[in-house]
């Protein structure tokens, strides 16, 4: 009797050390979650439908920032229209340039290490300011895209930034530019594909192209899958680039919705808009991403459902 | 059949070196450009080698403005960056270890809250975080852009506890039988074993902050605290730049400190990426 008492003793006196030990470890990962994630979410919820200047004290509107942002801001469905557009055209064609320099990087030869360096640095450099400064210069209209097009013959005097037609484009261009992190993915996909069904499927007399659709690509759906979802929300994000090579210009053609809700929020210090504006954006990404996981049971493909 | 596998790893070599020259052209274009006279820079555009070799385009750029030099900006980044990549990599590690070898109550609940930060996109945090640092008085300090990250990251995290989850727990156990406690148990057991990942999240942590504009410009408000990012920003103004030399000197200077680490480190980049999905 005394034996199991003891035991029991001994045992809650264990669970309660681990308790103390187990939040001693993730104290300051759940100090800095509460403090700096969740607090500040709960407080969006309720600043979304405030008007609040941080100067004089907040008002409750309840939803008039929504209704206002869907009935009177002319600038909010332009903003959506250009995020959406930039998500459309930079995304697939990063992916696809991506498992296309993938696709050719996945062979054995010792410069292939030297390669993936070469086509990662654009990724690890992409997101400073530097390089975006770089990018305004090499767009305009003497700049590097200009001149290589001459070179070649194209005579070509437009400053793609400063156009209307063309301004998205440096933009979608920059982010294609950027490749490297989905190209990585792909390649280490590409290396788990065992090489016997290939020699299987050449010694069946199928052609590199039919390899490709018929093995590569539904071996690697899981891969794209992943990469699409990380791609899309990183998409719609977009804000530095649009803020320093174009500032939403011309004519706002590339006002990316997070620079107009950065706007909204510290140009015009309305924090109530500013954070409706947000979580309409999340609205959108998490609709976005939910489609793309429905869509997933039509074309991603698991290795484990032939078994 | 030979012949045919040789011209094809030529027609490879030839192609994949030309597209790569063609991708990282606009960043030895800006290298070059750094080194000629500041007003031929945009005017010789077609020209790589600079006809002359100069570098008072980066003595007049480091002169800054507002009556500060790029080394205060310098100096700030480096603060603000090391700062961060210390308690980010030590929290990340801590949690980490709690979260996959300590059974307390509410594990599972932290574990998935902590999964979820992954999905939170900053921009719906921007404005509260804001109207919190303000209020507490932290603005135009560095405290905003550093105490947040000394949580962790939850992308650290996960891929560190992918590392404990390959250590034995035999080896624990042991530990714990000889008398070791947890404190002990971290520092001297586990620690040790998940330095690749902890050096991974260190890189990425010093990339992210290195290059993080955003709070930069939301956050600090005078020149005597600026980063490099925000600095650069303002520096390279397209109303007010006339020193297109200097502008593209001091570019440069700012990428100096990510393509070292990146020429030192790209080992575990390419495997950290290709593992965990880390994204940049």
């Amino acid at each position: 009797m005394s034996d199991t008492s003891a035991g029991v003793s001994r045992y809650r006196s264990v669970k309660r050390r681990d308790n103390l030990a187990g939040y001693f470890f993730i104290g300051p990962w759940l100090f800095c979650f509460l403090a700096f994630t969740l607090i500040p979410l709960i407080s969006s919820v309720v600043l979304s439908m405030m008007e609040y200047n941080m100067l004089s004290d907040p008002v409750f509107i309840g939803f008039k920032n929504f209704v206002d942002l869907f009935t009177e801001d002319q600038l909010f469905g332009k903003s959506l229209g250009v995020t959406f557009e930039f998500v459309f055209l930079a995304i697939p064609l990063r992916l696809m340039f991506a498992l296309l320099v993938a696709l050719i990087l996945n062979r054995e030869s010792k410069a292939v290490p030297l390669y993936r360096v070469v086509y990662y640095l654009p990724s690890i450099l992409g997101g400073s300011v530097a390089v975006a400064v770089m990018w305004r210069y090499c767009f305009n209209r003497d700049g590097v895209f200009n001149t290589a097009l001459r070179a070649l013959g194209i005579p070509c005097s437009i400053s793609w930034i400063s156009n209307t037609d063309t301004a998205i484009w440096s933009l979608v261009l920059m982010f294609i530019w950027q490749f490297g992190s989905p190209m990585l993915i792909f390649l280490a996909g590409l290396k788990q594909i065992p090489k016997s069904y290939h020699e299987a499927a050449e010694c069946d007399g199928a052609g590199s192209v039919k390899r490709f659709f018929k093995i590569t690509l539904p071996m690697l759906t899981p891969i794209i899958f992943f990469n699409l979802i990380m791609q899309m929300i990183g998409g719609f994000m977009v804000f530095s680039q649009a803020m320093i090579v174009t500032e939403g210009g011309p004519l706002n053609r590339t006002l990316v919705y997070a620079l107009y809700l950065y706007r909204q929020s510290f140009t015009y210090y309305r924090m109530g808009y500013g954070s409706a504006m947000a979580w309409i954006l999340i609205a959108i990404v998490g609709v976005f991403t939910a489609l793309v996981f429905k869509s997933s049971n039509y074309w991603v493909f698991y290795e484990n459902e032939i078994r | 059949m030979k012949r045919r596998r040789m011209i094809s790893t030529v027609v490879f070599h030839v192609f994949v070196a030309a597209l790569g020259f063609i991708m990282i052209y606009p960043l030895i274009w800006m290298i070059f450009s750094s080194f000629k006279e500041s007003s031929l820079v945009l005017k010789t555009v077609g020209q790589l080698f600079p006809s002359e070799w100069r570098i008072d385009n980066y003595v007049n750029g480091w002169a800054g403005f507002g009556n500060t030099t790029f080394a205060t900006f310098f100096k700030n980044s480096f603060i603000v960056t090391i700062l961060t990549v210390i308690g980010s990599v030590l929290a990340s590690a801590m949690a980490a270890y709690g979260f996959s070898r300590i059974r307390f109550r509410g594990r599972s609940l932290w574990f998935i809250c902590m999964m979820i930060t992954m999905m939170v996109p900053s921009q719906i945090l921007m404005v509260p975080q804001y109207v919190l640092f303000h209020s507490l008085g932290w603005v135009d300090t560095f405290l905003p852009l550093i105490v947040p990250e000394w949580g962790g990251r939850a992308f650290f995290i996960f891929m560190m506890m992918q590392f404990i989850a390959g250590i034995p727990k035999d080896l624990d156990e042991a530990a714990m039988i000889d008398g070791c406690g947890r404190i002990r148990m971290f520092i001297g057991i586990i620690m040790p074993l998940i330095v690749p990942a902890m050096a991974t999240s260190a890189i990425f942590a010093f990339y992210w902050k290195w290059d993080d504009f955003m709070g930069s410009l939301l956050y600090l408000n005078s020149p005597k605290n600026y980063t490099v990012s925000i600095a650069l920003k303002l520096f390279c103004d397209p109303t007010a730049v006339s020193d297109y030399g200097a502008m593209f000197a001091m570019c440069v200077l700012s990428l100096l400190p990510v393509i070292v680490l990146f020429l030192f480190t790209q080992r575990y980049i390419v495997e950290g990426i290709a593992t965990s999905g880390l994204k940049t």
